[in-house]
């Protein structure tokens, strides 16, 4: 069996692994080999992947909702690839028809008091946008995050996540980014209280910690906080956003409007990357005091534009809404069904929408749950920063009899898992005990 | 690249519609009855009260038809339908306790319903209530020429589906109907049950699908009047049936096969009741207008008698509801012996009844098989005859057609829809019902004695939803107060004109929170 590639090929997966390790990345390539995940993403379509070997996974990991519309999207393939035959990634520095256009789309979609859109090419890039955008707006430096946040790996973002990836770089800048826990209103306060807090950011629901909501209210109070101590409120709703708690935007769920929102992941319909940051009216003053103040080649590629354009717009259909309903429903029911099988090992579902962690009696316990899912045909992966928890992620557009077979092949995985564990345990390679970024 | 994108615009997202209508049938598939008949009588009831309104929508957009008897149609198909099947069961399994049996039933699922320009909002009404007696989704396709009124009744019948507990997406509609989309749709493999009625090539087209279909002929309705008949009665019936909604039902009388002993007599007692008998010229003024090159001019479809004598230059009484054409032979040669969905009525004066038997065969040899026909006579033998003969499956007796064979006023299941069975190339025989929706499992126990079927008595697998259907997602560590803010704050969302709601809500929310955090 070879695998041909048109301009480039392998003789087999082992001679592709090894590659991968000798040019690309040994630390990843070996990780997920020991990790019982031997995973090379071949063939991708719906919710399918097919590894090299001709495995197939149904995908709940969405790498975070970018491909909440499913692999290769037919109406994104067909969006972008019809664009290509007009556009390419245009030039940054003047007026465009897609960014303009695709601007305006987000901006009627989003939360009231929403008025203009920057662009990032990748969420990293559109947290550090919404950063340096609420230190010219407030005057001030610092930002709050939580503890044990993830917003992304650049120079800004990262420091403002859990230190795993900032101090590996020394990259840690604890003075000018403050974390809090999370669900500690008395310490978001006491962290505001000093005045000199240019923006509190925040996830609806923090991904790679393991989807922790907020408890009732929370969210609100910190918003009313933030006008309080003059902070600007930024939601990260890269994983949150695009319909995936059955609202476009979640934030609005909580009848917040935040200064800013960010974007990204599912907003390039998986197809061609791209970020936004949409900003109030009080925070865009940059972009009229100096335009050319954040630029980014890559930053709202055309291309890009165009898949977040059809991207939006299929997000924002009645019908995906009602179907997001349905499929949290289903997939809601069908998880507490399984729960209460096991409930001394399955002791949590954390669910809005199909924002779901499932939460294991285990440090690692969502690891060998991945591990048995893997084999049972599903792809879903456990959270970085609470390996207790498994990110659960159906995608929105996911059929019945998709949501059903996903069910059972849980059902399955996690019984297998709970039998495995002592064993399993005990042989667990190291490396298992170090975590990766979703 | 507009090209290459428009060819195919609407084609994905009312694919996803059939994605929807997949979820909206799962969960309505475990609907039980009591929930069942109180979204259907809901339904009837928001249609009934709009029959007129869609009647005139209907009259205006289409051109087509009289607004009184579109009225009537949507009452017949609203009230009319709910109060025929009211007293059946499509939901409840049921056991046949001789045959060792129990069965359950199973909705078609996802019913994708093609509707027609001429009988365009009755056709949805009746459709929409059988898909819903039977627990099916349903996802309607109206004809362009209709799509305005058609789509604004189906969604309204599908508000009121919803408001009644039914899943949301139960009844959608296509808003922009193309041919490509239409026929995307029917090969979609999402679609279970194609229900087509409309022309020749559309039920082709439903049937060529590789999909289950439902698709149904066209007519060109034969009435044989013998020397039996009660002429007064049958010529009024005669009349009003013809007159009825301009021709424009499928079920409506096409040629007039009359015995010649009666024959002078019944064409009188006709001209009482509005029709007018032309003369050899201007029946050929007529048949140019309406065959125009022998081929039938579709404007002519569902306009007054009085509208097609002024453009035949025909000058016609007043009152005239109905044009007379006779000839002499049906013959396939003969335009006026083809179907005319307009108030001309062809003539064949034959010297007995035996003869008019072979005349309405001929008829029917040129269009309408497997359709319908009809008869007005007294004589029993002649109905049986006629009945054996004739290449139909429903034969109206001393009854108009254009309502009789679509079951109003006769016994016939009441419907727009009106199978010509295995005669006329299509899979239904009957007048469509709500029982060609479903299927049924069967539960069949051992023919050994020693087997006892077991009593299934109150054993219901279904049940009454307790909440909207889907329910609105709720974080899974919402308290009640979250509820109710996040129902509201979501509602909202999207809508501009709730901002100011919004607002209020989220003034409401930080107050309470305030008062917490305060202690």
């Amino acid at each position: 069996m070879s695998f041909d590639y048109g301009d480039f090929s392998y003789a087999s997966k082992a001679e592709m692994l090894e590659k991968s390790r000798e040019f690309w990345n040994p630390g990843k390539t070996d990780f997920w080999v020991d990790a019982g995940v031997p995973l090379v993403i071949d063939r991708r379509e719906e919710y399918y992947l097919y590894d090299m070997s001709g495995k197939r996974l149904l995908d709940v990991h969405l790498n975070g909702g970018t491909y909440n519309l499913g692999h290769r999207n037919v109406e994104v393939v067909q969006a972008v690839t019809a664009a290509t035959a007009h556009f390419d990634i245009g030039n940054h520095h003047f007026p465009s028809l897609a960014r303009t256009a695709l601007a305006e789309a987000l901006v009627t979609s989003a939360p009231p008091g929403i008025t203009k859109v920057v662009y990032g090419s990748g969420g990293g890039e559109a947290i550090d946008i919404a950063i340096k955008t609420a230190r010219h707006t407030t005057r001030k430096r610092k930002i709050v995050s939580i503890i044990k946040a993830y917003h992304g790996h650049t120079g800004l973002a990262v420091a403002t996540g859990d230190d795993r990836f900032s101090k590996l770089f020394l990259s840690d800048q604890p003075e000018e980014f403050p974390h809090v826990p999370f669900n500690d209103l008395g310490a978001m306060e006491e962290v505001l209280r000093g005045g000199d807090v240019a923006a509190v950011l925040i996830e609806t629901i923090p991904a790679t910690y393991g989807f922790p909501l907020p408890d009732p209210g929370y969210l609100e109070s910190v918003k009313r906080l933030c006008e309080r101590y003059d902070a600007l409120y930024i939601a990260d709703e890269v994983q949150t956003g695009l319909m995936r708690t059955g609202e476009l935007w979640a934030i609005t769920k909580h009848g917040i409007c935040p200064d800013i929102l960010v974007t990204g992941k599912g907003i390039s319909g998986g197809m061609y990357p791209i970020s936004a940051v949409l900003v109030t009216e009080r925070a865009a003053g940059w972009l009229t005091e100096d335009g050319f103040g954040h630029i980014s080649t890559f930053g709202g590629a055309e291309l890009g534009c165009i898949a977040g354009l059809k991207a939006l717009e299929i997000c924002s259909r009645t019908e995906t809404r009602s179907m997001v309903h349905y499929i949290s429903d289903l997939i809601g029911r069908g998880l507490r069904e399984i729960q209460s099988q096991y409930p001394d090992w399955f002791v949590g579902i954390r669910q809005h929408g199909v924002v779901i962690g499932l939460e294991f009696a285990h440090p690692q316990g969502a690891k060998f749950v991945m591990r048995s899912l893997y084999e049972n045909g599903v792809w879903a992966i456990f959270s970085t920063l609470d390996p207790r928890v498994l990110q659960y992620k159906p995608g929105i557009l996911m059929r019945p009899q998709l949501c059903e077979d996903l069910l059972d092949r849980t059902e399955v995985a996690i019984g297998q898992a709970r039998s495995r564990l002592p064993r399993t345990d005990r042989h667990t390679s190291p490396r298992l005990r170090t975590a990766v970024p979703a | 690249m507009k090209e290459a994108t428009s060819e195919t615009a609407g084609v994905p997202r009312a694919r996803q519609m059939l994605e929807l209508a997949g979820w909206a049938a799962a969960a309505f598939a475990r609907y039980d009855r009591a929930s069942v008949m109180r979204i259907a009588e809901a339904v009837a009831r928001v249609a009934e009260s709009k029959a007129e309104h869609y009647a005139e929508w209907a009259v205006r957009e289409t051109g087509f038809g009289v607004v009184e008897h579109k009225v009537l149609k949507n009452q017949l198909c609203s009230r009319g339908v709910v109060d025929a099947y009211r007293d059946h069961d499509y939901v409840t399994p049921r056991v046949d306790a001789d045959a060792k049996m129990l069965e359950v039933p199973r909705p078609a699922g996802v019913v994708l319903a093609l509707t027609p320009s001429t009988n365009p909002v009755s056709t949805v009404y009746c459709k929409v209530l059988l898909a819903l007696l039977t627990r099916n989704a349903i996802v309607v396709s109206p004809h362009p020429f209709a799509k305005e009124c058609c789509a604004d009744a189906a969604r309204a019948l599908g508000e009121a589906a919803v408001a009644a507990g039914a899943p949301d997406g139960v009844v959608q509609v296509i808003d922009e109907p193309s041919i490509p989309l239409i026929d995307a749709l029917m090969t979609d493999e999402r679609t279970n049950v194609i229900v087509a009625t409309g022309g020749v090539p559309v039920v082709r087209a439903a049937y060529g699908s590789g999909n289950p279909a439902i698709g149904v002929g066209p007519g060109n309705v034969p009435v044989l009047v013998d020397a039996t008949a009660d002429l007064q009665r049958a010529a009024e019936k005669l009349v009003a049936s013809k007159a009825f909604d301009n021709s424009i039902l499928c079920t409506n009388e096409s040629v007039l096969v009359v015995e010649d002993s009666v024959a002078d007599r019944f064409v009188r007692e006709m001209e009482r009741h509005g029709a007018h008998l032309l003369t050899a010229e201007e029946r050929d003024r007529v048949r140019d207008v309406v065959f125009p090159e022998g081929r039938f001019d579709t404007t002519t479809v569902g306009k007054d008698a009085a509208t097609i004598a002024a453009r035949a230059q025909v000058r016609v009484p007043a009152r005239t509801r109905i044009l007379l054409a006779p000839f002499d032979s049906a013959v396939d040669e003969e335009p006026l012996a083809h179907e005319k969905l307009c108030p001309v009525l062809g003539m064949v004066r034959v010297p007995n009844a035996q003869r008019g038997i072979r005349t309405a065969v001929a008829v029917l040899r040129i269009g309408g098989a497997g359709h319908s026909a009809v008869i007005h006579s007294r004589n029993a033998e002649t109905v049986m005859a006629y009945a054996a003969a004739v290449r139909v499956l429903r034969v109206a007796v001393n009854e108009g057609s254009s309502t009789g064979s679509a079951g109003f006023g006769t016994h016939l299941a009441p419907t727009m829809t009106i199978g010509t069975g295995f005669l006329g190339r299509s899979s239904l025989g009957e007048n469509l019902e709500p029982k060609h929706l479903v299927n049924w499992t069967r539960v069949a126990y051992s023919t050994d004695p020693a087997e006892v079927l077991p009593s299934f008595e109150g054993m219901v697998p279904w049940e009454a939803p307790f909440e909207a259907v889907p329910p609105y997602p709720m974080p899974s560590n919402a308290t009640v107060s979250t509820l109710t803010a996040m129902s509201s704050n979501g509602a909202g969302s999207g809508d501009g004109g709730s901002i100011e709601l919004r607002e209020e809500l989220r003034r409401l929310i930080l107050e309470e929170l305030t008062a917490i955090v305060r202690g």
